[in-house]
């Protein structure tokens, strides 16, 4: 098992290397000027430009530019063009909004998706199988800042649901777990409506790993020793179909940050999707660099554990 | 091949799905035909009219107007062939792309292969739409932009399926016969696995122009997407969101239009699954 998660962990590393250069060169390598201002802005003298390249160090060669961006990025020393904060401090403090939106938004996907997904494959061929699936399809196709705007609509005539921010604003709470229920309250619009796509994908995962246990030999076995249907299916069929559960976890990820973007601006919600769109309208190269490298590490380290856990829960999987 | 078209002749659903993308397809043409050929119809989608703003759908402008008194009808059929032509040629290249990594990795094996798909595995950790915006909003807004920089990120789905074809497939004995005989890399490559690899192949690709319909919407909503006054679903919701609570149409038909694309070619690209897949689903 150590020796497992040490060369996973070493595995990591690499990819993280690679990870490194692609957001680095993702930013550098397209064309635009990294400048606040304009290019050709008359009113910005040689001075200024000059002192603004050697600050960021852009006036050096590429390779060395990456040097410098890494060092300073794990130094923590890098610094937003925009206000000059530390580009670590920035994302830190956005870190627990994204946190509950994302992990909410995923517990959501996996535990709904294993409820749509069951249940289409305990009906496989039928009816509800088939309008399950339409509306797994339908699910994915929706875009998420339409529901968002006309779940707002609704909510707002109708309802008492939150739509903005984390937490009420100009009420004192007078004890922490008022506080804690506050922010779930307000966390919940935008992740559900972040892990409805999860949940139709998650679904169709599970629907077709429950399909392919229930091929197997020993299903044959339970049926033809006389058990009754729903044991076959939920004690021998299902405990063995979790398999998508656990790759869920690393393969919604990047679907689920990415898309919280424009969830995060919709719902004016303080996290690192919102912190990235304000960086993309800045021109903040450092910050774009950082956020894009911190996102995928955060990616790379869901994978990692969705391993290890899959070879926990699983022991057909053998740790090699 | 036959049995595959059979057995995509009896799903109805993925019929209907098939049929609906034609229609899109139809409109998409025939709105881009009239645009070049500078006829409006029903009428100009970007004629403004500001004694007609905001409107809701009556028998002149049939789902309503927008805050400039444009015709959202027509600018939702004039929308349609940017959504499709944005769908259809990110997936040329991001196929283009995958198909060749992965039969690179798949083909050659060994260390190339591990160092490709080192590298995949890599770009599949970003967020792929944040990786989208940074990079569309650094280039700079425009339809060619767009097409190329989701074409360039969402190609690791299919480079990892091509190679995973491949390592099959390079076991197997016509392969094996074809190296015997000394035929080189790329025709082994092109002509005898690729064919083999095709059905798998067509099925992302049909469902990778959804997921770039998708994309663009988004990037249009963020205002980075194809610039006004060029109609886009996306941008019609974008421009409309101001006006939520007073003019519901501007949100509702745009986000309709985008759902029913999307969910035709999903729709279309698993029942092409179903078909081409060799074990039955049913039990």
């Amino acid at each position: 098992m150590t020796v497992f998660i040490i060369r996973r962990l070493l595995a990591s590393v690499v990819l993280l290397f690679f990870i490194s250069l692609i957001s680095f060169f993702i930013i550098t390598l397209t064309p635009g000027s990294p400048y606040p201002w304009g290019e050709l802005n008359p009113k910005v003298s040689e001075d200024v430009k000059r002192i603004f390249r050697e600050k960021f160090h852009l006036d050096k060669p590429l390779h060395e530019q990456y040097g410098f961006i890494m060092r300073d990025l794990f130094t923590g020393e890098l610094r937003s063009i925009k206000d000059e904060r530390p580009v670590l401090a920035k994302i830190a403090e956005r870190l627990p909004s994204t946190l509950a939106l994302n992990l909410g938004a995923l517990a959501l996907s996996l535990s709904f998706g294993l409820l749509l997904g069951v249940y289409g494959a305990r009906h496989a061929g039928r009816p509800p199988d088939v309008i399950t699936s339409v509306l797994a399809f339908v699910f994915i196709a929706l875009p998420g800042f339409w529901v968002s705007y006309l779940l707002a609509i609704g909510l707002v005539n109708y309802g008492a649901v939150p739509i903005l921010g984390t937490h009420t604003i100009g009420v004192t709470f007078s004890n922490g777990l008022e506080v804690f229920l506050d922010r779930w309250w307000h966390v919940m619009l935008p992740a559900s409506i972040l892990a409805i796509g999860g949940v139709a994908v998650q679904s169709r995962f599970i629907r077709a790993s429950m399909i392919e246990t229930l091929r197997e030999d020993y299903i044959r076995t339970a049926r033809a020793k006389g058990l009754d249907e729903n044991a076959v299916f939920y004690r021998h069929a299902l405990r063995n179909s979790v398999r998508p559960l656990i790759t869920g976890i690393g393969m919604l990820l990047p679907a689920l940050i990415g898309g919280a973007v424009i969830i995060e601006n919709i719902f004016a919600y303080p996290g690192m999707g919102r912190l990235g769109y304000e960086a993309v309208l800045e021109r903040d190269y450092p910050t774009l660099v950082a956020l894009n490298f911190v996102t995928a590490a955060l990616v790379l380290l869901g994978n990692l554990l969705a391993d290890v856990l899959y070879a926990v829960v699983d022991p057909r999987v053998r740790l090699e | 091949m036959e049995r595959s078209l059979r057995r995509f002749r009896a799903n109805k659903i993925g019929l209907c799905a098939l049929g609906m993308v034609g229609l899109l397809a139809v409109i998409a043409v025939a709105f881009f035909v009239l645009d070049v050929l500078g006829i409006p119809w029903p009428m100009d989608p970007d004629a403004t009219n500001l004694e007609r703003k905001l409107l809701p759908p009556d028998s002149v402008n049939w789902l309503g107007t927008d805050n400039l008194g444009r015709d959202v009808f027509s600018r939702l059929l004039n929308g349609a062939y940017i959504s499709l032509t944005v769908g259809f040629v990110a997936v040329f290249v991001s196929l283009f792309i995958g198909v060749t990594v992965g039969a690179v990795a798949g083909y050659f094996g060994k260390w190339v292969d591990k160092l490709i798909m080192r590298f995949v595995d890599a770009i599949m950790c970003f967020p792929t739409f944040f990786l989208i915006l940074t990079a569309v909003a650094l280039v700079g807004p425009s339809i060619f932009n767009i097409i190329i920089v989701i074409g360039l990120v969402s190609w690791t789905g299919t480079a990892r399926l091509v190679r995973a074809e491949f390592l099959t497939l390079r076991e197997s004995a016509y392969v094996q016969a074809a190296r015997a005989l000394g035929q080189r890399g790329p025709k082994i490559i092109f002509r005898h696995m690729l064919p083999n690899a095709a059905a798998p192949i067509l099925v992302t690709a049909v469902l990778g122009v959804p997921e770039a319909i998708l994309a663009e919407a988004g990037l249009s909503f963020l205002g980075f997407g194809v610039q006004p006054p060029q109609a886009t679903w996306g941008n019609i919701i974008a421009d409309g969101k101001t006006y939520i609570l007073d003019a519901w149409w501007l949100i509702l038909f745009p986000g309709l239009a985008i759902l029913i694309a999307a969910l035709s070619f999903y729709l279309t690209g698993d029942a092409l699954r179903q078909a081409v897949e060799t074990r039955s689903e049913r039990q």
